[in-house]
């Protein structure tokens, strides 16, 4: 079974997942942070393949984008990084749903066939692909995608309407993500009071799919906060901003994790 | 050769934008066609291009610039509409389409500074709030269409990221649309975006080869030229002159039209520092749309260079991207130097000082070897006041 529905199987609240932008701080940061996580106790991981122009993002992801993009991080890299970690993760048992996340032309230009086979050698569970959408997945792509095992997860967002979150449960299998705001990554202004009649909208609609909610998710409150109402949510910024340098990744990410636990 | 219900122009085009942006594309994408066909629509665009933007623009002839080149040259003096250039056709358009669909509040993106110019004159002239983003590289560039921008009202936003031009200014722009998506409109200066902006955006530019037919057919009995020529960044004054050339005549007694399109080569297609898309660039997404863009194996777009703000940006259009694949229109290009020469030339032959982008076109007369019975005719897209700077640093060298 895939991971990904394995986990929501048996967990049904609190899950935290987090963001983090592949080859950043360092190029060969990926694998240690993975480590953190999954020792931290994180529920699932979303990584993210840098990308130059990643227009849903706010100034940190960018940031880390544009750092990883100079260290040299690529998609044919970082499946080699994880496809090593996957044969030590083996051994040690340690295995959580992982997600790649990021923009439609660097995987258009890896090739879709050559990046779901890949996926599927790294033990990748499922894709966020923001700038591809469910119209032209379901299209074009769906089949490749399934042949892999892969779960594609797609946003909603609170201008959505009903009956577009209804198709997009219908179709979608793993998670929804459920953005929180208006917004891009990374602005933590915008949770606000009218937010809940947007979660209290979800809940009533009785969706199949497990909610996550991301985008503005920085700190314990806004995350309890998120899980009163869904399955989960989502921490990118916040956790990008608080890695330092590599060598204080461990202290940082224990750090991190307790703060929002 | 027009585009299809998905947004396709061939191969090219669709929407390609994450789901916040949904709501707001599909809105458009539903009404577009509808309002902008209407007869009152159609009405109030023309008063305000006649009275307000001053058209038509005349096709001149130019017989000094004709004798040079021993061919037979009309401009189309897109340069003398109101604001300088032809980006005043699609903001008209646009802002009485972000009327009626009741918006407040009007972001764009700006290259040369040109369609920011014509954004913040259509806010003023309709009373909406306005933003603009332009790279901060442009902004020292084209330093008097900024101050413009400040007069007539609008808030212009440095983009400080990637490249510091168009490309980033338009990042800025989609993210500022992500975040504000219930009052603003995103009043896009080029043919490029997801569904419907490079359809809509042609449909408004295309009054100039409108005119151009009926202007050719009075001055020369013939309504087709042998060549249309004009320079593209994104490509929207060449859309709008080849609008109603692209279809082949049914007539066999009328010409087919030669269409060019003339990128901006830089510094040399292969130094390094340039913007010619279809000479370098690859088939991918860019701004929410299929086309041709410039971008390394990975996927990642290139950083373009281009003396000219305009024509300074990685991608095309997706219908041009469709013109270049199925050979309807050939996209050559110029290097910085060659449109600088061509615009000293345009001043001394004609007295017309051209914007540096509108050079590009011309400077390709140098390369077209036209016969002396046919007739060229080159889009004058803009004026080149903007550019003194650079031509001064040119004079003084």
């Amino acid at each position: 079974m895939n991971s990904i529905k394995e986990l929501f199987l048996s967990k049904k609240k609190n899950l935290l997942s987090i963001y983090f932008t592949a080859g950043f701080p360092q190029i060969n940061s990926t694998c240690k942070i993975l480590d953190e996580l999954i020792k931290n106790g994180v529920d699932l991981v979303e990584i993210g393949i840098p990308f130059s122009d990643p227009l849903a993002d706010g100034p940190s992801i960018q940031k880390s984008s544009e750092i990883a993009l100079k260290n040299g991080m690529n998609l044919s890299f970082l499946f080699e990084q994880l496809i090593q970690y996957r044969k030590k993760s083996i051994q040690k048992k340690n295995q959580i749903p992982l997600i790649l996340m990021g923009y439609f032309n660097p995987v258009l230009q890896f090739g879709i066939e050559k990046f779901c086979e890949k996926c599927n050698e790294a033990g990748i569970s499922g894709t966020i692909i923001p700038d591809l959408p469910f119209d032209e997945y379901n299209k074009h792509y769906w089949k490749l995608f399934n042949k892999s095992g892969l779960k594609n997860i797609f946003l909603i967002t609170p201008q959505t309407s009903e009956d577009r979150i209804k198709e997009i449960d219908k179709v979608s299998e793993g998670f929804i993500y459920a953005v929180s705001s208006a917004s891009t990554t990374g602005n933590f202004l915008k949770i606000k009071d009218d937010t809940n009649s947007y979660f209290e909208k979800l809940n009533s609609m009785k969706l199949k799919n497990p909610v996550m909610v991301g985008f503005g998710i920085f700190n314990r409150e806004t995350f309890q906060k998120a899980c009163r109402f869904a399955n989960g949510a989502i921490i990118g910024t916040a956790f990008i901003n608080s890695l330092r340098t590599n060598k204080t990744l461990k202290s940082d990410i224990k750090q991190f994790v307790e703060k929002i636990r | 050769m027009g585009v299809d219900k998905k947004g396709f122009f061939g191969d090219f085009g669709g929407a390609f934008i994450p789901e916040m942006l949904f709501p707001n594309v599909e809105e458009l994408q539903k009404n577009y066609l509808g309002i902008i066909n209407s007869s009152q629509f159609i009405k109030e665009l023309s008063v305000l291009l006649r009275d307000y933007a001053g058209r038509p623009s005349p096709l001149y002839f130019a017989s000094r610039l004709s004798n040079h080149y021993k061919t037979r040259i009309f401009l189309k003096r897109e340069d003398l509409n109101h604001t300088g250039s032809h980006k005043i056709n699609n903001t008209l358009g646009q802002i009485l389409l972000a009327k009626k669909l009741g918006k407040t509040r009007i972001i764009a993106e700006t290259g040369a500074g040109q369609h920011g110019v014509a954004t913040a004159t259509v806010c003023a002239l309709f009373g909406l709030e306005c933003v603009v983003f332009m790279g901060e590289k442009d902004m020292k560039r084209q330093k008097p269409n900024v101050e413009r921008m400040k007069m007539l009202g609008a808030k212009v936003i440095a983009a400080t990221c990637g490249s510091k031009t168009l490309k980033d200014a338009t990042n800025e722009a989609i993210r500022d649309w992500i975040s504000n998506p219930g009052n603003t409109y995103y009043l896009i200066g080029s043919v490029v975006g997801p569904h419907p902006y490079p359809d809509m955006v042609a449909k408004f530019q295309s009054v100039i080869s409108k005119e151009i037919k009926q202007q050719l057919k009075e001055k020369t009995g013939n309504e087709n030229p042998d060549y249309v020529l004009a320079c593209v960044g994104g490509g929207s004054n060449a859309m709008g002159a080849f609008y109603h050339f692209i279809d082949k005549p049914k007539s066999k007694k009328k010409k087919k039209v030669n269409l060019i399109g003339v990128e901006a080569a830089g510094k040399g297609i292969n130094s390094g520092f340039s913007a010619a898309t279809t000479a370098l660039g690859t088939e991918g997404i860019i701004h929410g749309s299929k086309t041709i863009l410039m971008q390394n194996s990975d996927g990642q777009i290139t950083e373009p260079h281009s003396i000219s703000a305009g024509l300074d940006y990685p991608g095309i259009g997706p219908q041009h991207a469709h013109l270049f694949k199925t050979k309807r229109a050939i996209y050559p290009s110029v290097t910085d130097n060659e449109a600088l020469k061509a615009a000293f030339l345009l001043a001394k032959l004609e007295g017309i000082i051209p914007a540096l982008e509108s050079a590009h076109a011309l400077a390709y007369l140098e390369k077209l070897y036209a016969k002396e019975k046919e007739t060229v005719v080159v889009c004058l897209s803009g004026r080149g006041d903007k550019d003194m700077e650079t031509f001064l640093a040119m004079m003084d060298k």
